[in-house]
């Protein structure tokens, strides 16, 4: 339990949202009328099979088999070490299958839209890791599947476009806009509301309307509630802080929420400060942003004095959002979880660090709650932990990085 | 009285349909956009649609995407989107004019302000795309205050429960939006439009007007056979994006556009 500053009331956090998708004042349903239907009939399915043994047990079989679930928790000996602190500890999530924690949501979301006899899948993306997944999934359960990707993003990670071609998915460059992630969500939506008959939408964050950021949150809540019973049984103990990156902030809260009524366990989303906080040039909303509605939620954004949204920027497409996942928003003003930042160049020196002290190759987005860990350590002693979502591998971003050190592949 | 009040009953005793154009403020230029709102009702316009840009326009389709970033590239956001009806007021006192958009930018500016400013500048009804009747309790509230009308969408999706919900806080008519799709998508169904039409009729008193998919007069004056208003964007708003660069021949079109739907709809 915690108790909310603001009036002293005792939280259980697993109360939250309220039946309408509210955490405190975020979240919620702020969707045209022409979506509110398809969102009432993904809540009832959503409320009947959530319990429903049957497909808790299929879940739970693809998670294992097809998944390789559960990820490794490894202890970093080497890294805490040299950083003089508390023991590192990573959430292997880079070891899934498709290689990140994407694929934990668009297995549940997948099975879902099987049950509700939708055969027509459609997603959006920034880095092209929820493109993957979802493609993934379709792929297998026979399903036709498009993806929506902005242009930019199209260009920086052509990897993974090549790879959701591959598996047999539509890929719809997105020109609109800044024609980066948020773009992508928009025509998405389009999309959805267009064939809303025979079209699941499987969101890839905790944004969105009722009920995408509970859905989303309770089907990667897998990540934290194994890396509870692996750091009891190979610490001896629950860790002192879990750090995660946060774009729209769905490895994060899949870490946080089996922790949160234990107040006792620091949590650290840390989101991406590009070129700086103070540059403008970053993709900061809960650090630099204020409280608007943007993708049917209320939440922290990015935007102008006339409520316009800005664009964004991050070294990682994955966390080039001007939103954030509503539940993100609550936890900062109820002040359970802290919001810090890590820059590009920060980011950068810790996938580096990491590569060559511990031999993994991290994502750029999971390189940002790394170079965060790299601060935190040393301010706690040896005998305490933390616990780093190692959300996704880095392959997708060699070409990236190549880049940056003036190398073309 | 509200304006949109007085507007539809003065139509309802001479037996004629409302003709809603929409445009988009400020595009393709803030200057054109005060003209172009008098040429819409020399044509025969009875209330006018004006859309506030927004950078992220989710429910609308590629046409009217494209006017709102042609808007917003010339500074003109909602501040601006009320100066301009402040201008049209000074010589137009009669005409309905609803803002249409999205919810950000007005809480962006804050509830409060964004009413009174609206009340003193002339708005007669507010259509907040992304703003359902669940979420909308806070504004409801302010607008109550004035005489400004809460403008709710309705869709082919909506049940009994729904349509209900919406009529018992809508005012001034609600928005049937006559296609599963964005604005400006594919022509609309006629004949599936006569039943919806019959089934929102049931539940309230309100005018319907209809809107997404009207593109020409042969189906503005179909429409008109059963929903009391038609509503015409993207058909308007892609001849403006077209004919950006010469104002006259940008005035011309849509006019005539407007003036034909006109015409179409009174020989119902």
């Amino acid at each position: 339990m915690f108790e909310n500053p603001d009036n002293h009331e005792l939280i259980n956090f697993a109360q939250f949202p309220d039946a309408h998708g509210h955490f405190g004042r975020y979240g919620g349903q702020f969707v045209a009328e022409t979506l509110m239907d398809a969102l009432r009939e993904l809540n009832e399915a959503y409320l009947r099979y959530r319990d429903d043994p049957d497909f808790l047990a299929e879940l739970d079989d693809d998670l294992r088999h097809y998944v390789g679930r559960p990820s490794p928790l490894y202890h970093a000996v080497r890294w805490s070490g040299l950083l003089g602190g508390a023991q590192i500890f990573l959430k292997r999530e880079d070891l899934n299958h498709t290689g990140a924690h994407k694929v934990n949501n668009t297995v549940g979301q997948a099975l879902l839209a099987r049950r509700m006899g939708k055969q027509r899948v459609i997603a959006e993306t920034g880095a092209g890791q929820h493109g993957v997944a979802t493609a993934t999934v379709a792929a297998r359960l026979g399903m036709e599947c498009v993806i929506y990707m902005g242009l930019e993003d199209i260009h920086r990670q052509s990897l993974n476009v090549y790879r959701m071609r591959l598996l047999g998915a539509t890929v719809v460059p997105v020109e609109s806009g800044s024609r980066t992630l948020k773009d992508a969500l928009n025509e998405a939506l389009r999309d959805w509301v267009t064939h809303v008959d025979d079209t699941f939408y499987i969101i890839g964050t905790v944004a969105g309307p009722h009920p995408y950021p509970v859905m989303v949150r309770d089907f990667q809540t897998v990540i934290g509630r194994e890396t509870r019973e692996q750091m009891l049984a190979q610490f001896g103990g629950l860790p002192d802080a879990l750090v995660a990156c946060v774009g729209g902030g769905s490895n994060a809260i899949g870490l946080f929420h089996p922790f949160l009524n234990e107040a006792q366990v620091s949590l650290y989303g840390v989101e991406a400060a590009g070129e700086g906080i103070g540059s403008g040039r970053h993709a900061a909303p809960l650090n630099a942003g204020r409280p608007g509605v943007l993708h049917g939620n209320r939440t922290y954004l990015m935007e102008d004095d006339d409520g316009q949204i800005l664009a964004t920027h991050s070294v990682s497409a994955g966390l080039d959002y001007p939103g954030v996942g509503p539940e993100h928003a609550w936890l900062k003003d109820i002040g359970r979880a802290a919001y810090v930042s890590a820059t590009d160049a920060e980011a950068l020196a810790a996938f580096h660090e990491l590569t060559r002290i511990e031999g993994i190759i991290p994502a750029l987005e999971s390189s940002h709650a790394l170079a965060y860990a790299k601060k935190l350590a040393p301010t706690l002693r040896p005998d305490q932990s933390i616990v780093v979502n190692l959300s996704g591998r880095g392959d997708k971003d060699i070409n990236t990085i190549a880049a940056l050190d003036g190398i073309e592949l | 009285m509200n304006r949109l009040t007085s507007r539809f009953q003065n139509l309802r005793r001479t037996g004629r349909k409302a003709l809603i154009p929409y445009i988009t403020a400020g595009d393709p230029h803030p200057e054109l956009t005060v003209p172009m709102l008098h040429k819409l009702v020399q044509a025969g316009a009875d209330i006018i649609e004006l859309g506030v840009p927004f950078s992220d326009p989710m429910a609308d389709g590629p046409v009217v995407q494209k006017a709102c970033e042609r808007a917003l590239a010339q500074g003109v956001s909602l501040r601006q989107v009320l100066q301009l009806v402040t201008a049209f007021r000074q010589d137009d006192a009669d005409t309905p004019l609803v803002l249409m958009g999205y919810l950000n930018p007005i809480e962006a500016m804050g509830y409060g302000h964004f009413v009174h400013a609206a009340a003193e500048a002339g708005v007669d009804g507010v259509l907040t795309v992304d703003l359902p009747p669940e979420e909308a309790h806070d504004l409801l509230t302010v607008l109550g205050e004035t005489e400004i009308a809460p403008i709710f969408l309705l869709a082919p999706t909506s049940s009994a429960e729904r349509i209900r919900q919406v009529a018992a806080v809508a005012k001034g008519y609600v928005y049937y939006v006559s296609l599963k799709g964005v604005t400006g998508s594919a022509s609309l169904d006629v004949a599936e439009l006569d039943d919806k039409i019959a089934a929102i009729r049931a539940l309230t008193n309100l005018p319907i007007g209809v809107g997404f998919g009207i593109k020409d007069a042969t189906t503005a004056a179909a429409v008109a056979r059963t929903a009391d208003a038609v509503v015409v964007g993207s058909a308007l708003v892609s001849l403006m994006g077209e004919l950006a660069n010469d104002a006259q021949a940008m005035q011309q079109a849509v006019s005539a556009v407007v003036a034909g739907m006109r015409q179409a709809m009174d020989d119902v």
